[in-house]
């Protein structure tokens, strides 16, 4: 897997099962960010040309290839906008969020 | 391995799908995020990335919450250099091979409190890559002044007046500061010009012993900006000539960009909350500065 995903993360009830030192497991996502997007980036294929400028700038790494189309992990984008706004084609529309 | 001159430029079409840096929690559309995410991209798995106390570290690292999938560390604020020097001497102790050492520091890390510990790791020609990536101020504390936030930015501890227009200070010559140690390499770069940064970056880590980037990342939380600007303000910076690109290397400057004319000054200052409140004193005074840089610049470095 090129990204990782959320996991299920089981609290400790006592302080013996919390990790001993600073180590901890790397890329263990017990969260998403999904929650922080008021608005949503949705991708127009058609007009899209794949230049790969959105994956380029996304500061999350949210935007990923899928079989030569772009497309958006919806669990970690944060709805920042930057994808849509760097696209030379206005191939991405900023959707607000329905709650 | 391939030699550098046979290396193979990565580009967003050929770079690795692997994302190294994800699930952070870092603010909506922050350009230092940017700046770690395409440098690890570049870098690579076996790396060993450090990062002192500043957001990157507040927002990588909250228990239980991984956000980096290399080996990644917390170090003491003033302390990062130290700690990647110590990682690249004792993964090569025990004959660990193929690997990378970076250290990624604030501003405020890299040209304030850990000036002294970058500075010894430069003299002992450690093998680490150091990024400092720089959002001009202290902002993992709340938007305090830094030895790089610039004339008349509005910070809490430089807040504008009256009488006083936000910093009183210019920026520090922090690419010149590390040039003056005869690094092997040194370059700035900007998150607005994404592609030459990775290029600086993949150029970087083929020297065996220090390299320095220093590079220009959006803050809109501490810049008072709208989230989709970042990239495109960090672009501005560069085009009217308030950050520069430049390379140094085998004991010479070069300017990477050099720009026919500037963009406004004006437009890119307005556009951001801590600038508002500036004159058009304020303004002409911050052109004369970046005039006179870029005459001894032009004077003094290679360039087209
Ligand atoms: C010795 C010490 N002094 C002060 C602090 C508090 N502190 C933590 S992060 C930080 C600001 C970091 O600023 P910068 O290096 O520019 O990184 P940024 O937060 O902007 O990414 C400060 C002052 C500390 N952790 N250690
Ligand atoms: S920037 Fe726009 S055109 Fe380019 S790949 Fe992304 S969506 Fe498609
Ligand atoms: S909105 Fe921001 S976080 Fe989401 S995919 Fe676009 S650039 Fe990435
Ligand atoms: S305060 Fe600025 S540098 Fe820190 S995480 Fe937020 S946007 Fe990034
Ligand atoms: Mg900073």
């Amino acid at each position: 897997m090129s990204r990782p995903v959320k996991q299920n993360f089981i609290r400790p009830t006592h302080i013996e099962g919390f990790p001993v030192g600073p180590q901890f497991t790397a890329g263990h996502l017990a969260d998403t960010n999904a929650g922080w997007r008021t608005f949503r980036p949705v991708v127009n294929h058609d007009t899209c040309i794949y230049c790969l400028r959105c994956y380029l700038v996304c500061p999350d790494g949210t935007i990923f290839k899928d079989n030569g189309k772009i497309a958006v992990d919806y669990d970690y984008c944060k709805g920042c906008g930057v994808c849509a706004h760097e696209c030379p084609k206005n191939a991405i529309e900023m959707v607000k969020e329905q709650l | 391995m391939s030699s550098a001159n046979t290396l193979t430029r990565i580009t967003p079409k050929n770079i690795t799908d692997q994302e190294f840096f994800y699930g952070h929690k870092a603010c909506a559309g922050c350009g230092g995020s940017l700046a770690v995410r395409l440098a690890l991209k570049v870098l690579g798995e076996r790396t060993y990335a450090a990062f002192p106390a500043g957001c990157m570290a507040a927002v990588g690292f909250i228990y239980p919450q991984m956000a980096f999938t290399n080996n990644a560390i917390i170090t003491t604020f003033p302390g990062v250099a130290s700690m990647a020097s110590g990682i690249a001497v004792g993964a090569k102790a025990l004959g660990i091979q193929n690997f990378k050492t970076v250290a990624f520091a604030g501003d405020g890390g890299t040209a304030d409190i850990g000036l002294q510990a970058l500075s010894g790791m430069i003299d002992r020609g450690d093998d680490v890559l150091y990024i400092c990536y720089d959002n001009e101020a202290y902002m993992n504390t709340g938007i305090q002044k830094s030895g790089l936030t610039p004339f008349g930015t509005q910070t809490t501890t430089t807040p504008a007046g009256k009488n006083i227009h936000g910093s009183k200070t210019q920026k520090k010559n922090l690419f010149e500061i590390i040039a003056a140690h005869d690094i092997p390499y040194a370059a700035t770069a900007s998150i607005g010009y994404p592609q030459d940064y990775i290029d600086k970056v993949q150029k970087a880590a083929q020297v065996k012993g220090p390299a320095f980037i220093h590079v220009y990342a959006s803050c809109p939380t501490g810049w008072g900006t709208p989230t989709e600007t970042s990239v495109e303000i960090a672009k501005e910076a560069v085009d009217c000539g308030l950050f520069f690109l430049a390379e140094y290397e085998n004991g010479d400057y070069r300017l990477t960009r050099n720009p026919k004319q500037f963009a406004s000054v004006a437009d890119y200052l307005k556009k951001q909350g801590r600038f508002k409140h500036l004159s058009d004193a304020d303004i002409a005074s911050i052109e004369a500065h970046r005039d006179h840089k870029w005459e001894r610049m032009r004077r003094m470095w290679n360039h087209q």
